[in-house]
């Protein structure tokens, strides 16, 4: 049994979410080739990968907008691989969409009520709505605005708050970074530590932006064409020579101020 | 006097446009797909609705059968939708619109095989009544035409902005992978939806009824509220009614004021200068995604 094994089938224990061997086709394309992960309870976990690796492929199979071909989801022990997204959401389970993806023509007030579809308690969805609007005050100032006409790092914002609408144990978010400035990025990643910290969401992050990604995390994994590649905590995984070159764009010099020959990936 | 009375029965005329245009347009924003079936949905709202109250049938008092009738439609959208055009995911548009095509053919040939193809009168008290305001004599079939239009009108906008589920209705037309996202059951939206647009029509089909005789043809009407629909900008439930009232009153006045050979032509040629100078209609609901 190698290392990484190991570690995967100790974190099982205390992991709210586990793959395994998950394989999800787009059509005749296998975008996911039998991924494995956990991600445990409290924590936030980052998937790093560049465009086409499949990441959002992931999430989508995990919310249940996609099915998946092969393999186990198992939340809190019970498998979802193939359910409905209302039953996931129901379950505790929210993915929070790349590219915002609002109702651009309702308010923002009806946006939030959307992300609480599925919850009957209206007395305690209204002090939801008040939670989101303490950690995005901008979001309360445009309550009755239509979102469509919100700006990018505010339509992100409503995402997430939607999100949080759901009373979810897990959020799923896909590249909350995407298309907003850094000082929105920091301003975001944020909010998320604060959200996992103070609300207690579990949080399974996918970025290409590995620097904020890693920084927030626990714990990573990296993606390329499908598979996970490397698994370690988040900090170790900053250091790690690999994720240095391939996703931080961390450059090794030689004394005479260029490189000689190319890194080469230690896993394929 | 002259030019009241026919913008009464413009109104009235256009009302019902309207109400099948609202339909074409409910599904239309939900689905994305054009229902050409919904003149004869219209169309079989009334003959259910004569099937249920006239004597020579069941003979049910009116009070009762209209309801009725309305929730039959009803009934029938949903099922249509569960059974037949949720099939139909992930084929092209192209296959659901010759679907409903084909759908309004048979709807019309069942029609006329329960019910005849002559020209009958459905019984109800509305029909050949007249209401006086000061001095004005009115007919009361077009004063309730276009009073359950606006009733319609107003349940429909509070049901579309004030309740869970016709929030959740928009919310998935406007988005529905986020709808999805959001745990909200969209298929059994969209059988809703076309259990709605079965009620409107069937509305729409009992107040046309009660203006005069029908017949299964009557579904063609169909094409006007389409055209209707168009002109009020498609995806839009207010543009709708509004396109349906224009053409409803257009009809009238250029009966009345314009050679019999152009008349007929006049809501066309309006249509025609809609697409050309407005595209997307007069009341468009364009939203452009930020990136």
């Amino acid at each position: 049994m190698t290392l990484t094994q190991e570690r995967i089938v100790l974190g099982a224990a205390d992991a709210v979410l586990s793959v395994r061997n998950l394989e999800t086709y787009y059509g005749p394309i296998m975008a996911i080739r039998g991924v494995s992960l956990d991600v445990r309870d409290g924590q936030i976990v980052t998937v790093l990968g560049a465009n086409g690796a499949g990441k959002t492929t992931l999430l989508k199979t995990i919310s249940g907008v996609m099915e998946p071909e092969k393999g186990e989801i198992l939340y809190n022990g019970r498998d979802i691989a193939g359910a409905e997204p209302d039953e996931v959401v129901r379950a505790g389970i929210v993915h929070v969409p790349e590219g915002r993806e609002v109702f651009p023509l309702l308010t923002v007030e009806e946006n939030l009520a959307m992300g609480a579809y599925t919850r009957r308690d209206a007395a305690s969805v209204r002090d939801d709505q008040e939670m989101v609007f303490s950690y995005f005050p901008i979001l309360k100032e445009r309550r009755r605005q239509a979102a469509g006409t919100l700006s990018g790092g505010q339509q992100q914002m409503l995402a997430i708050g939607r999100g949080l609408m759901a009373r979810p144990k897990l959020m799923l978010l896909d590249e909350p970074s995407l298309g907003l400035s850094p000082l929105l990025v920091s301003e975001i990643f944020d909010i998320i530590g604060r959200l996992n910290r103070e609300q207690k969401v579990t949080m399974m992050l996918v970025e290409q932006n590995a620097v904020v990604a890693l920084d927030v995390a626990d714990y990573g994994y990296v993606m390329e064409l499908g598979r996970i590649v490397m698994a370690d905590e988040a900090q170790r995984l900053l250091e790690s020579k690999d994720v240095q070159e391939f996703y931080l764009g961390v450059k090794e010099e030689t004394q005479r101020g260029q490189k000689r020959w190319k890194q080469k990936k230690t896993w394929r | 006097m002259d030019v009241l009375q026919l913008v009464v029965s413009g109104l009235a005329n256009g009302c019902v446009y309207g109400l099948i245009a609202l339909g074409f347009v409910l599904i239309y924003k939900a689905t994305e797909a054009v229902n050409f079936a919904q003149g004869d949905f219209m169309m079989l709202g009334a003959f259910v609705c004569l099937g249920l109250t006239n004597a020579q049938f069941l003979g049910l008092p009116f009070w009762l059968a209209a309801p009725l009738a309305i929730l039959i439609m009803g009934a029938f959208g949903y099922g249509l939708e569960v059974v037949v055009i949720r099939r139909m995911f992930g084929q092209p548009q192209v296959a659901v619109v010759i679907l409903t095509i084909a759908l309004g053919f048979v709807l019309r040939f069942v029609a006329g095989l329960i019910w005849g193809n002559q020209p009958v009168s459905l019984e109800s008290p509305i029909a050949g009544r007249d209401v006086r305001f000061g001095g004005v004599v009115l007919g009361l079939d077009e004063v309730m035409v276009i009073s359950v239009t606006v009733l319609l009108t107003v349940l429909l906008y509070f049901y579309f902005n004030r309740t869970r589920l016709g929030v959740a209705m928009q919310a998935a037309s406007q988005n529905q992978l986020a709808a999805y996202y959001m745990g909200i059951p969209v298929k059994r939206l969209n059988s809703l939806v076309w259990a709605l647009s079965g009620m409107v029509a069937a509305v729409a089909g009992i107040l046309f009824a009660s203006k005069g005789s029908i017949e299964p043809s009557i579904g063609l009407l169909g094409i006007k509220a389409f055209a209707a629909a168009v002109i009020g900008g498609f995806g839009s439930l207010p543009g709708a009614l509004l396109g349906g009232i224009i053409i409803g009153l257009i009809e009238p006045f250029s009966a009345r004021y314009i050679a019999a050979g152009y008349s007929q032509v006049m809501a066309y040629l309006l249509l025609f200068l809609i697409l050309v100078f407005r595209p997307h209609g007069i009341l468009a609901q364009i939203h452009s995604k930020k990136v």
